[in-house]
């Protein structure tokens, strides 16, 4: 496929990086990332990779936009309010670049439908906001080998990591099991400060384009922390043995996906 | 004896054991903290029996349920 005019125009900043070049472009708009959440993570990931240029990012969420969301989901505006969230995120991504095809799929991810979602696509973001879907998440993508950039954001800070099958410790290697129902405090239970979406959001869409245009070091092995109050980031290097990983060690007991309880504070799941 | 937490060199007293660091260190939810000494996870029920080490590099990972 050649670039139109217009396409050479609009991603010039990135034809001009070594990096990407034209042919780094190109895999971009040949590219698939599934984004789970439109919300804080969610909204700032889905706008940077539209306004790449990644060719089909697919979109989960159940909720509907709430007056109390606009504080940080920057996808969303004032007369989104009451909408489908997926529906409000695929229109700014398209009013963004006409170059850009948007899946949606409004439901939660559960036990039952996370495979067929996240089967035809190359990366995926975690934007969600529970540990049951993180949990959810990180083995589906384990078992299906697909790499996928967890994050998580409360009150100052937040914190990501990248699994890549084969690369490095999975999400469960490191925390092991979700802490009961109210034992760690949710977003909507501690606050959060809008820009740390912005902030954890964007690195999560960095990752993710760094791995389909495969340069750099992801963070695979490692779990970024920021602290926005200390102005501080750490790149905390993670134990590189984890062949006893109950899902992706040598021999696994997680073998079926898992539905955990929900945390009722956290109301609807994505 | 000097250990490395958190990224920060600090002096603690010899002996110390992982579960004396966690509440030394404030750690918000101790129970629900990931614990690596030395680039190896410390197994969530022996914080009591592990000992500290002159030297050793302690990081604490915390769970981060937010994100929407």
């Amino acid at each position: 496929m050649a670039f139109t005019n217009e396409q050479i125009e609009r991603y010039s900043r990135h034809i001009i990086l070594k990096e990407v070049g034209a042919k780094g472009q190109k895999k971009l708009l040949d590219a698939s990332i599934l984004i789970i959440g439109a919300g804080g993570l969610g909204a700032p990931a889905a706008m940077y990779l539209a306004a790449a240029g990644v060719g089909t990012i697919g979109i989960a969420d159940a909720d509907e936009v709430d007056l109390s969301n606009l504080q940080r989901q920057i996808i969303h505006a004032t007369k989104d309010v009451g909408k489908a969230k997926v529906l409000s995120a695929k229109e700014t991504m398209e009013a963004m670049n006409p170059d850009v095809t948007v899946k949606t799929y409004r439901t939660f991810v559960t036990s039952e439908n996370i495979m067929d979602l996240i089967k035809d696509y190359d990366f995926i973001i975690d934007g969600t906001d529970n540990f049951p879907a993180k949990f959810l998440i990180n083995d589906a993508c384990v078992m299906a080998k697909k790499p996928f950039s967890h994050a998580g954001i409360i009150r100052f800070q937040g914190q990501l990591m990248t699994y890549v099958p084969g690369k490095g410790p999975c999400y469960r290697c490191v925390f092991k099991n979700p802490p009961p129902k109210d034992a760690v405090p949710t977003c909507k239970q501690a606050g959060v400060i809008g820009a740390m979406g912005g902030v954890i959001g964007s690195l999560q869409a960095m990752e993710a384009v760094k791995y389909i245009l495969g340069v750099g070091q992801l963070l695979t092995g490692y779990l970024l922390t920021y602290d926005a109050l200390k102005m501080e980031f750490r790149k905390v290097k993670l134990p590189t043995k984890t062949d006893d990983c109950e899902v992706c060690g040598a021999n696994p007991t997680i073998t079926e996906l898992i539905d955990y309880e929900q945390a009722e504070c956290d109301g609807v799941g994505l | 004896m000097f250990i490395t937490v958190a990224g920060v060199k600090k002096e603690v007293k010899d002996n110390l054991t992982v579960a004396q660091l966690v509440i030394d260190e404030k750690v918000e939810t101790p129970q629900y903290v990931t614990v690596t000494i030395n680039d190896e996870f410390v197994d969530s029920g022996s914080f009591e029996s592990t000992v500290l080490k002159d030297g050793d590099i302690v990081e604490f990972l915390y769970f981060m349920g937010g994100g929407q």
